[in-house]
């Protein structure tokens, strides 16, 4: 059995979030310096929010950080209640630090476009030839298996599991913290202290004691303001959509044919979809930003406008879209043709959709692992049971529907044109 | 645009009716693991791989107006049956999508119920590891299904079958 290798001094790193993070094995401190690792210091946590809250540019480096600082803490309150081996708590801290490593370039749009997930990247970096890799051997052959089984929810120990993935877990607890934290809002604050005060493991996940019910009403409050008020911001919104038909443009351009003044090189296996592991962790924010510097030069009109939007943030205006409406968009789709607008890269309908909190219910189908809590006879009582407020939420879906555009290629057509697209967008103000 | 909505409806006018929430999850799966162009992203959940974002979708879709939902009770059990209306209808006449091959194999994984179609979805799941591995991790994750090793052979070869009606032809879906 494996003994941890403690560093002679632990290490610390000043957090904003949770003061400090403390890294006292030695396993852990040389995963972090991993150049996989390092790499997610140039991928922002929260993609083109920055565009909103121009707080919001941290990292997934600092979330990573947090995630592993909030699992170390929780393994801490467990001790004398369950006991975990060494390779257990290390499954534990290693999937909270690395449950991110695969997060590529302004993720969203660039899966969306380039038809992958991060997840698959995530295993590829335990499983491959990398540096993380080869430190989790030094453990055990069979180490980075278990740990991607751990991330991908398939490992056998369901504790283990439910601690780095459920409706209240160490992620979600660092990055609504975080992201609030750095955005400058206060929707994402909950008491966190206590909630790890009330946390309990059982066999199956874990359990609130509760007499800490309301700090966990808090965070499910919280994470349902963070969602609508910073994660679907019609603005960040906006930059996602501008993004994304950057990526499109330049797929489309490179599948005719277009004769890039530049070849981007970083961008070819991507473009070829022939990409290797190598090629995938080359690639960060900085690259992508610096492809979108030449392009705003390019001879192509679409692609310089949409990086110059970008870049500039002259982003896309947006109206509200009724969904069922679909004969105003294909009426639209044919105005913006008209005009010379191309509606593939000047006109999208975005949707936004969210879940707060739901709880299965026996006899249906639904998969979420319902927050339980542990009531003084020891009792487990799913949430929504006990707490009014969560229950005002619970299995609610809302959706929202935005449809975007260039309003100043709109009001730069000749007048007649222009008014016409205008009113069927319901936009007659210069706004 | 909204063209994600609209693979999911199209699937749904393909079979005519989905019964149940977890045969249309599985089906969806099943399909992107036979390069049908479906969005939703996938984890790994207590009936096997499950999209949150796919069970949003239908209730958007429902919520639209585009596709009927109706519930059945058996006992203590809640089926749920998603067909498509005519405002569904006059929806994909505004959005094109063509599954292509695919859709022979959507209206064969129609026939199977959700019970065959959560194993085979979980032997996609586990399909990067040797035979013993995947055995083993449907015993352990699916012990309350009780499968059998016959049916888990039964599985692979319906996976087998899939993809020579969606290759037949050689034609990758849009």
């Amino acid at each position: 059995m494996q003994q941890p290798q403690l560093l002679h001094e632990e290490k610390v790193f000043k957090d904003p979030v949770h003061r400090y993070v403390h890294v006292r094995d030695k396993f852990i401190w040389d995963l972090i310096n991993s150049p996989e690792f390092q790499r997610l210091r140039r991928v922002k946590q929260l993609g083109t929010s920055f565009f909103t809250f121009h707080g919001g540019e941290h990292s997934r480096f600092n979330h990573s950080l947090g995630v592993y600082e909030l699992m170390r803490r929780i393994l801490e309150t467990f001790e004398g209640r369950i006991q975990l081996t060494y390779e257990e708590k290390l499954l534990c801290l290693c999937a909270a630090l690395l449950h991110d490593v695969g997060h590529g370039p302004f993720s969203h749009s660039f899966e969306k476009v380039f038809k992958y997930h991060h997840e698959d990247w995530t295993r590829a970096i335990l499983l491959g030839d990398t540096q993380i890799n080869r430190i989790l051997r030094r453990f055990d052959e069979e180490f980075p298996k278990k740990l991607a089984e751990v991330i991908n929810k398939t490992y056998d120990n369901k504790l283990i599991v439910s601690l780095i993935s459920s409706q209240l877990d160490a992620d979600r607890m660092d990055y609504l913290l975080r992201d609030a934290y750095y955005t400058g809002v206060n929707y994402g604050n909950f008491e966190i202290e206590r909630i790890l005060r009330v946390m309990r493991p059982q066999e199956d996940g874990i359990v609130f004691k509760f007499s800490g019910m309301h700090a966990v009403e808090d965070y499910i409050m919280s994470r349902y303001q963070m969602y609508w008020q910073v994660y679907f911001h019609p603005v960040t919104r906006s930059a996602e959509v501008v993004l994304c038909k950057i990526f499109q443009r330049a797929k489309w351009l490179f599948a005719n044919g277009y004769p890039f003044s530049q070849e981007p090189v970083m961008l070819l296996p991507f473009l070829q979809e022939k990409v290797e592991l190598a090629d995938y962790l080359a690639l960060d924010e900085s690259a992508i930003l610096f492809y979108m510097q030449l392009w705003r030069k390019e001879d192509d009109p679409i692609l310089k406008d949409l990086c110059a939007r970008f870049l500039d943030r002259n982003l896309f205006k947006y109206v509200e879209y009724n969904p069922r409406d679909f004969r105003l968009l294909a009426e639209l789709k044919e105005q913006f043709q008209q005009a010379g607008i191309d509606p593939m890269y000047y006109l999208e309908v975005d949707t936004t959709s969210d879940l707060p909190y739901d709880f299965y219910r026996a006899g249906e189908e639904e998969e979420r692992i319902p927050i339980m809590l542990q009531m003084p006879s020891g009792e487990l009582v799913e949430l929504s049971q006990k707490s009014e407020i969560v229950q005002a939420i619970s299995g609610k879906r809302r959706f929202d529907y935005k449809l975007y555009f260039p309003l100043d290629k709109v009001m730069a057509l000749p007048g007649d044109l222009s008014r016409k697209i205008r009113e069927r967008l319901g936009v007659m103000e210069d706004a | 645009m909204l063209s994600r909505h609209a693979k999911i409806i199209r699937l749904i006018e393909i079979v005519g009716e989905v019964s149940g929430r977890k045969k249309l999850q599985k089906m969806v799966y099943i399909g992107k693991h036979l390069e049908m162009d479906f969005d939703e992203r996938f984890e790994f959940h207590m009936y096997g791989p499950y999209s949150e974002e796919l069970t949003l979708r239908v209730d958007e879709l429902c919520n639209m107006g585009l596709i009927d939902e109706q519930v059945e009770s058996k006992g203590a059990i809640h089926m749920y049956r998603y067909s498509l209306n005519e405002t569904g209808r006059d929806f994909l006449r505004f959005h094109e999508v063509d599954f292509g091959l695919g859709e022979q194999a959507i209206l064969r994984m129609n026939e199977e119920n959700s019970r065959f179609l959560e194993l085979v979805s979980t032997i996609l799941y586990f399909n990067h590891l040797p035979y013993e591995e995947m055995k083993g991790k449907i015993f352990t994750f699916k012990s309350k299904q009780r499968y059998t090793e016959e049916e888990i052979r039964k599985g692979q070869a319906f996976i087998a079958e899939l993809r020579s009606l969606v290759q037949a032809g050689g034609t990758k879906p849009v």
